[in-house]
């Protein structure tokens, strides 16, 4: 089995979120990047699973310059076999699952996985759009994934609850909460990442579609209105006249 | 031709009336949805500004690849140049397989209507909530997909005209086998009063008074990360970084401390109240309303306010 996981790099969860170049550019100045949370964790940590269990292979792939190299390596450190990195800019969600899935049809996979979005741009686009691309079958948000022979049954969130899915090889799944836990990478895989294959692969040519133009950060928050613990119809008061919320 | 597709498997909720209400906005607004609502029922949409609604009943209202063909057929038919999806669930699988199929630019997570001058471009959320982003579309169609809770549904019409529509769907590749919906449960991402809880709670005996506030308000219930984690609650009732992002109008949170990957879940809200005994909870700082004190004392007296509230006001 072949298992492709798609990963993207973001800024840690803790990173303080700050625009540059007249707020046009997002500001990675004192930013340690990781690699996208839904992605390693469960997309990523799930393949390996899948791998251990059935046997395969498991390749990550990236759209990205260079400087994402330490990245790849990060990811390689929890298990992957190989990596693929589309030597590009990944501009908008389009060109970066385009991109995607040119290699993937090129090569073959039997299982795409995603995270289910990334931590900076929440887009939950790029799973979707490789399944298009592919003309395959996609479940998003899958919270459970397990096979039998090359039939998958998922489990993915629907509104307000559940749904248990079933489909077969090949086809693309997006990964949420529930699909695997985190991995700690020990000394011997970062050694070993250090001298895994990481493929550097000519993009191809495609269109973007959007682009950001600008950012904003909310405004700060007025300072709390502090409300006595015994006086509940005070505050109750105060979210219908001044807040007007209920 | 503005085109909007609404789900509508489970009743007219407000998430469409939401999207139409955005669509109208924009122009003369269609609306396309599958599965098996009755006429009566979408023909209401017309009441929040849709001129007509088409509705192809041999389309599988949960199936991404069939409503993809369903809503690139309608948008053909109708000569949609803009199509507004409610960013729940269903548009997450469905508008970026469009947006590939039509080469249509998809602006996903727009919490305002588009800037339309010599560029088309949208405000969505991005940074998990902590920033936002200006998103300019390059193609000729667009597609926009908004975050529920961003605009108010607005009454302007009355009743529409619903047909019967070939989307052109073809077969199914994903079986489902079970649907599990809680009955009577208002969906998190959809409620407009949110009532959540964490560690603070000590154990999941005591989510009986979160429960009793949540009713009084009609409210939907959430929690924190280490309480889903730890299995007091179920998952799908955890708001944060790596939960459900919200976007209420009043987020009330008892026991919970406030760190960043929570906030990142839910500072779209407008109104947070935060109710903890730790004076130093960095909860308090993204708070508009604070109270310091024992979640124990302070939820049963706050409902028992609204109560009062509720019983004098109606």
């Amino acid at each position: 089995m072949k298992i492709l996981v798609c990963i993207s790099k973001a800024p840690d969860t803790t990173s303080k979120i700050a625009f540059s170049a007249g707020n046009t550019q997002f500001d990675e100045n004192g930013v340690q990047f990781i690699v996208n949370p839904y992605d390693e964790w469960y997309a990523l940590v799930r393949a390996l699973e899948l791998k251990e269990a059935n046997g395969g292979n498991v390749t990550i792939i990236t759209v990205g310059t260079a400087g994402d190299d330490s990245v790849i390596r990060k990811a390689l450190a929890i298990g992957a076999d190989d990596a693929v990195r589309i030597d590009a800019e990944p501009t908008d969600a389009y060109f970066t699952a385009m991109q995607i899935a040119n290699y993937a049809k090129e090569n073959g996979f039997d299982i795409v996985l995603t995270g289910k979005e990334t931590i900076n741009y929440n887009g939950s686009q790029v799973g979707g759009m490789i399944a298009e691309a592919m003309d395959l079958p996609f479940v998003s948000l899958a919270a459970k994934l397990d096979m039998n022979g090359n039939t998958a049954t998922m489990e993915r969130e629907v509104t307000g609850g559940v749904q248990v899915v079933q489909v077969n090889t090949p086809f693309v799944a997006s990964c949420a909460k529930g699909m695997a836990e985190q991995r700690i990478p020990n000394m011997r895989g970062i050694m070993a990442a250090r001298t895994k294959p990481l493929n550097v692969v000519a993009p191809a040519s495609v269109d973007m579609l959007t682009s950001f133009v600008s950012y904003d950060t909310p405004d700060a928050k007025s300072s709390v209105k502090l409300i006595d613990p015994e006086n509940m119809d005070e505050l109750v008061n105060l979210l219908h006249n001044e807040a007007k919320v209920i | 031709m503005i085109l909007v597709y609404v789900n509508s498997d489970h009743g007219i909720g407000k998430s469409a009336m939401e999207v139409v209400t955005y669509g109208k906005k924009l122009g003369d607004v269609t609306v396309v949805t599958a599965g098996g609502a009755s006429d009566a029922d979408l023909a209401k949409l017309g009441q929040y500004g849709a001129s007509k609604v088409m509705i192809d009943r041999n389309a599988k209202a949960d199936d991404a690849q069939q409503l993809t063909r369903l809503v690139a057929t309608a948008a053909a038919a109708v000569g949609a140049k803009i199509i507004v999806f409610s960013n729940d669930l269903v548009a997450k699988a469905v508008a970026p397989r469009l947006s590939v199929k039509l080469k249509a630019g998809l602006i996903s997570g727009a919490i305002a209507l588009p800037e339309m001058g010599s560029d088309f471009t949208c405000k969505v959320n991005v940074f998990s909530g902590k920033a936002f982003g200006n998103v300019k579309v390059n193609s000729d169609i667009k597609i926009i997909s908004l975050l529920p809770n961003s605009i108010q549904p607005e009454l302007t019409g009355a009743d529409c005209a619903v047909e019967n529509f070939d989307g052109a769907v073809g077969d199914i590749k994903v079986k489902v086998l079970e649907t599990k919906i809680p009955e009577g449960e208002i969906p998190l991402t959809e409620a407009e009063v949110v009532v959540s809880a964490g560690r603070g709670l000590k154990g999941p005996e005591n989510w009986g008074m979160v429960e009793d506030l949540a009713k009084t308000l009609g409210a939907a219930t959430a929690c924190s990360r280490p309480v889903a984690d730890i299995g007091w609650r179920p998952h799908h009732e955890h708001v944060g970084q790596t939960g459900f992002a919200i976007r209420p109008n009043l987020y009330i949170a008892a026991g919970i401390s406030g760190a960043i990957q929570h906030l990142a879940g839910v500072n779209g809200s407008k109104v947070i109240v935060v109710i903890n005994t730790d004076p130093e909870a960095p909860f308090f700082k993204a708070a508009d309303y604070g109270v310091i004190g024992d979640a124990f004392e302070v939820l049963p007296r706050l409902n028992e306010a609204l109560k009062k509230f509720k019983a004098a006001n109606n």
